[in-house]
Order: structure tokens, then C-alpha cells, then sequence
């Protein structure tokens, strides 16, 4: 059980309670309920998609244009709602948009077999492409008020519907990871995918359903961007996959594949998101906090090498 | 001509492909655009490929290493700022030395990198993840928001865009062109004859046989990590001499093209394989893609990006189809 400290998990358990401590300690409004959603609701939709990335990058791939269909997602669902088709239908088209990019997506990866960082790179430039294809330079919002109250307001009690959302996927998603054949699977190609080729895993087929689940996740964060923010633009999400990797990296989701735990994510992106909350109630600018974010990504891996490192080198020494 | 192709080594066959997507490209958009052959077209498109080459060479030396560096947009950032500001309070400094100055600079930011990859062993990805966010925060903290503006910087560097190395009839060879072409030129020499660089090529094709063999891999790869920041560090020159007015958010989305243009050039991803005539080649076909974009009638500007993502995944398609071909051919025949 004193083990489990020990593991990067614990260390993230430890670096959360510091900077719960700290947070408590330099803003008063920090443990107010009001405060606790908005630190949420402000990434809400970063988190849902770094559980799907969580996946992708078990099975070392990666999915870098998972911000574009985010963006695209939004706009297509701005452009419909603009054009009159009722906004319940446009949900589903654009759901479905989402399912399209992640089948593309899938096929260069598993069929064509070109890797997955140069794919998802171009169809990172291509879908934001397409979003601002759509918007040209306007903003669309006016959206029904029911979409609007949807993202902003208070769904089962006092939580938002995207953070019901989020707690959800994230029970589906740790039982699918960790306890059916389908996680192990995943786990399996991450470490040596021609093993679980030769081994009998349907390599291509597990690949497929993780790119479009990820497609699909991304579209439907992408329309809960656009009710949070009652709006869209050519612009929506941009940037936001160094967020979200960062997150599930952080979580201790090894970038090289085979090794990782949604326990991990999870805690990191508790760390992350108090850690955000607590800067900007310590009127910390965004800027300085994606630099601390950067700083406490490399340090979270130097760290424990470092540490590494010296005990080989005492051990060698005795 | 199946004999000819039979007999040629792989790395050759890619390059090959990827002319021949060069070619057809600018045919292609010669057709849609008047004027295309122009003197004045050819040299545009070269002033743009002269700011992201440099970029590209760097981030295929750190790629072959099996790394990747998502920080060179804001090291160009950084140099292209800070080299401007110090300008605009010291405007008599000797043209040679602000160049050193920014490849220094640019270094500098390499090697930050490179001691947290090689040393501290990071995986690039998260180092230059990281990098990526803490250059851009220092640039912005540093500069407090403000502008550098041509109007601070010095004559000569205004002027240097336009100055050539010389002319043949109306085509004119850039200096700023032939800077970033004597860059490629530099580090094609040293990867094809320089035992220090081959180096390089082991330590991404098998970084344990490399390390076996008595290759100092650490040294290698921190090595190619400073000279990412130094190349990136040039391209900074060229952009501040290129554009004058230096916004906080200059250089950003340079990494993505840097390795599309590395990717499309023939580079494994994977490391150990890749060369600078292919780099070239694949800079100048994302470049010219970008430019020529804007300059067709027949689709708005909003097209642009859209296309160019879906044609660098057309080339690296037909890429990897193309090679696949061949080497099946080879194969076959044997």
C-alpha cells in the first residue's frame, strides 16, 4: 500500500494536495461551490477530450487535430443554426462530422499506414481550414436559448451539463480501459503492435474505433465550447491539443505508448486546473500560467529521472 | 526505364517522387495563375522559403536524431523580437555581428532543449511541449506587449530583403535566399561527409547499437538540439530583415510547418533516414503550396489553410505510395 506513493500517481496525489493547500490558503474564494464549478467549466471541454487522448496515446498514436475538429465542429453547428435547421438535428449532423474526421483520420493511420503524428498534423491545419472555411471572418452567435442555459447553467443539481458529461465518460472510460479485453487490447498495440499483430489482435480495427471515438469526442466538446460560450468563430479551440496532451502526459501516460492510467489523468488534470484557478485568483496572467503549466510538464518527467540518475549512481558507488 | 529505376537506391527513388510532386504542383498552379513565371513571383516565394528552410534543416537534424522540436516558431519568436528591440537602441552594430548575435540566441534556446532531452532525459516531445509554452511566456513578459516597428530598426536591415547577391537578366539571386541556401548547402556537406554528423543518422536508426558502437549518443543529440535553435535562430534574422514589425505571436505555427515541410521531404518520422536535398525539396513544395494558395482567384482566401493541410496529405500520401511502388518493383525484380 506505501508503495502505491511511490508511483507516479502518488506523486501526483502529492503535488494536487500541495497545490490544494496552497490554493486554500492565498484565495479565501477558493472552496466556495461557485468557484469549484467555474474551475471546471473553464476547461471543461479540454478534459473530456484528454480522456479520449488518453487512449490514443496508450496505443501510441497520437491525434493532434483534435482541436480543429473541435473548431469544426462548432462552426458547422453555427453555420446550420444560422441557416435555419433546427438546432437538435444540427447536434447530430455535427456529431456525425465528428465521426467523418475520425474515420479519415483512421484510414491514413490504420489502412494506409502513415503515422499517425504526420496525419493528424495535416488534418490539423486541414479541419481548421474547413472551420474557417465555413465562417470566413464573422462570428455566429444567437444560438436557441435552451443550447445556450445547456452550457452555461446548472443541468442535475448544481452541475453543468458538460461536467455530467465528464464524469461520465470518465466512469465508461476507466471501466473500458482498465477492466475489459478491448483496454487490454489497447494496451497491447501501445507497447508492441506487431506483437499483438502476430498475437491475434485486430490491430486496425482497435485503431479505427479509437480514432473515430476520439473524432466523436472532439466534435461533441466542440459544440459544448460553442453553448458554454453561446457563440462560435473561424478561430473556436484553436491551440487547445498542447493543453490537452500536456494533461494526459502529465498523468503519466507514457508518450512512447503501452503504459498510463485515467487514475493518472484524472489527477493531472486536478492539478491543472487548480493550479490555473489558483494563479488566476492570484491575478497570475494566462501567459505566465501556460509557462508554470510548461514548466510543471518537464519537471514532472526530469524529476523522477533525475532521481533516478542519482541512485544509480550511489548504488553503483557501494 | 524499369532497369534504371531497378538499380536506383531507395533515398534517391523518394527524392525522385518528390520532384516530380514539385513539378506537377507548379505546373499545376501556373496554369491557374497568370504570371506565375515571373521574376517578381519566383523571387516571393523564395523570400518565404528562405525564412522557414532554415527551420525545416533544423527540425530534420533534430527528427533523424528520433526527436522532435515543437519549439523552433517561438525561438524564431524570441530572436526575431529581441534581436529587433536591441537593434532599435544600438543601430550601429556590424551587420555580421547582429547575425551571430541571433545565432547565438537561437542556440542558446537549443541548448536549453537539448540538456532536458539528452541529459535529463525527457522525451523531446514533452521538453519542446514545454519549451513551446515557456519561450512564448518569456517573449510576451519581455516585451510587455509592445511592437518593434520598422521605423527602429536600422536602414541596412530595412533595405536587406531587397539587397542580391546578383542578377541574371531580371531574376534576381536574394542574399537572404542565398543565406538560408547556404545553410542547406552546409549541412548537406556535413551529413554526407562528416564523421561527426553521420553520427546523426546512427543514433536515430539504433540509439543502443549507436551507444555500443562508442558513439557519445547524448552528446549527438544535444548537439542537433542546438543546432535546431541556431538554424532557428537564423530564420529569426531573416524574419525580422523579411517582415520589420515583430508582434509577441511572430513565429507561431512555424513548428507545424517545419515538419510538414521535414515530413513531406522524406524524412523518416522515426529517425535514422532523411536528407537535405529532400528537405529542400519538401520546403519548397509547402511554401510554394501556401504562396500560390493566396494567389488563386479561383478559391477565397479562407480556402487556403484547408488545402494545405489536405495537400500535404496528398503528398505524403503519394509519397508513401510511391516509394511503396518502387521498393515492390525492386523487389519483384530481384
Amino acid at each position: 500500500m506505501l508503495a502505491w506513493f511511490k508511483s507516479w500517481e502518488g506523486l501526483l496525489l502529492l503535488i494536487l494536495t500541495v497545490t490544494i493547500a496552497a490554493n486554500v490558503a492565498l484565495a479565501p474564494q477558493f472552496l466556495t461551490l461557485q468557484n469549484q464549478i467555474n474551475l471546471f467549466q473553464l476547461s471543461i471541454e479540454k478534459i473530456i477530450v484528454a480522456l479520449a487522448m488518453t487512449f490514443i496515446i496508450i496505443n501510441a498514436e497520437i491525434d493532434l487535430s483534435v482541436a480543429s475538429v473541435m473548431g469544426l465542429a462548432a462552426c458547422a453547428f453555427g453555420v446550420l443554426v444560422a441557416n435555419g435547421v433546427p438546432a437538435g438535428l444540427a447536434i447530430v449532423l455535427c456529431l456525425m462530422l465528428g465521426v467523418a474526421s475520425g474515420a479519415f483520420n483512421a484510414f491514413w493511420i490504420a489502412f494506409a499506414g502513415i503515422p499517425s503524428l504526420v496525419v493528424t498534423l495535416a488534418m490539423l491545419i486541414a479541419y481548421r481550414g474547413f472551420a474557417r472555411v465555413l465562417l470566413e471572418d464573422r462570428g455566429i452567435s444567437g444560438f436557441p436559448q435552451w443550447f445556450a442555459d445547456l452550457g452555461q447553467k446548472a443541468f442535475l443539481g448544481p452541475l453543468p451539463l458538460a461536467i455530467i458529461i465528464f464524469l461520465l465518460l470518465l466512469a465508461v472510460f476507466s471501466y473500458v480501459l482498465h477492466a475489459t479485453g478491448f483496454g487490454r487490447q489497447v494496451f497491447v498495440i501501445g507497447t508492441n503492435a506487431d506483437v499483438a499483430r502476430y498475437s491475434g489482435v485486430k490491430v486496425r480495427r482497435v485503431k479505427t474505433i479509437l480514432f473515430v471515438m476520439s473524432g466523436a469526442v472532439a466534435a461533441l466538446a466542440g459544440l459544448l465550447y460553442a453553448a458554454r460560450l453561446a457563440s462560435v468563430r473561424g478561430d473556436a479551440a484553436v491551440g487547445f491539443e498542447l493543453d490537452i496532451i500536456t494533461m494526459v502526459l502529465l498523468g503519466g501516460v507514457s508518450i512512447f505508448g503501452g503504459k498510463g492510467s485515467m487514475l493518472g489523468v484524472l489527477l493531472s488534470v486536478l492539478i491543472v486546473l487548480n493550479l490555473r484557478n489558483g494563479m488566476a485568483l492570484n491575478n497570475v496572467t494566462g501567459h505566465v500560467q501556460t509557462g508554470v503549466i510548461g514548466v510543471l510538464l518537464i519537471v514532472s518527467v526530469l524529476g523522477p529521472n533525475l532521481v533516478q540518475m542519482w541512485r544509480q549512481r550511489v548504488g553503483a558507488a557501494s | 526505364m524499369i532497369g534504371m529505376l531497378r538499380n536506383l537506391h531507395p533515398q534517391t527513388l523518394r527524392i525522385l517522387a518528390l520532384f516530380i510532386v514539385l513539378i506537377l504542383t507548379i505546373l499545376f498552379f501556373a496554369t491557374q495563375i497568370d504570371g506565375y513565371f515571373s521574376p517578381r513571383m519566383i523571387n516571393r516565394i523564395a523570400t518565404s522559403v528562405a525564412v522557414i528552410l532554415p527551420i525545416a534543416i533544423g527540425q530534420a537534424l533534430v527528427v533523424m536524431t528520433r526527436n522532435i522540436d515543437l519549439s523552433v516558431g517561438s525561438i524564431v519568436g524570441i530572436v526575431a523580437y529581441i534581436i529587433g528591440d536591441y537593434l532599435g537602441s544600438h543601430g550601429d552594430i556590424n551587420p555580421v555581428l547582429v547575425i551571430l548575435l541571433a545565432l547565438a540566441l537561437g542556440a542558446f534556446c537549443g541548448a536549453i532543449n537539448g540538456v532536458l532531452v539528452a541529459y535529463g532525459k525527457v522525451p523531446s516531445i514533452i521538453v519542446t511541449l514545454g519549451t513551446l509554452a515557456l519561450f512564448r511566456t518569456f517573449l510576451v513578459e519581455y516585451s510587455d506587449a509592445r511592437t518593434i516597428t520598422t521605423s527602429g530598426l536600422p536602414q541596412w536591415l530595412v533595405d536587406l530583403p531587397q539587397v542580391n547577391l546578383f542578377s541574371i537578366g531580371n531574376f534576381d539571386m536574394r542574399l537572404i535566399v542565398a543565406l538560408a541556401l547556404a545553410a542547406a548547402l552546409l549541412a548537406w556537406l556535413a551529413l554526407s561527409r562528416l564523421r561527426m554528423a553521420r553520427k546523426i543518422y546512427a543514433v536515430g536508426s539504433n540509439p543502443d547499437a549507436a551507444i555500443v558502437a562508442g558513439i557519445n549518443a547524448q552528446r549527438v543529440v544535444f548537439v542537433s538540439f542546438v543546432l535546431s535553435g541556431l538554424l532557428a535562430g537564423l530564420a529569426g534574422f531573416i524574419f525580422l530583415a523579411k517582415f520589420g514589425n515583430i508582434t509577441v505571436v511572430a513565429g507561431l505555427g512555424f513548428e507545424l510547418k517545419s515538419v510538414a515541410a521535414v515530413v513531406v521531404g522524406g524524412v523518416n518520422i522515426f529517425g535514422g533516414s532523411g536528407s537535405i536535398l529532400g528537405v529542400l525539396i519538401g520546403s519548397v513544395l509547402v511554401d510554394t503550396i501556401d504562396n500560390s494558395l493566396t494567389r488563386w482567384a479561383l478559391v477565397s482566401e479562407f480556402w487556403r489553410d484547408a488545402l494545405l493541410g489536405m495537400l500535404i496529405m496528398a503528398a505524403v500520401a503519394a509519397d508513401t505510395f510511391m516509394t511503396r511502388s518502387f521498393g515492390r518493383l525492386k523487389r519483384g525484380a530481384n
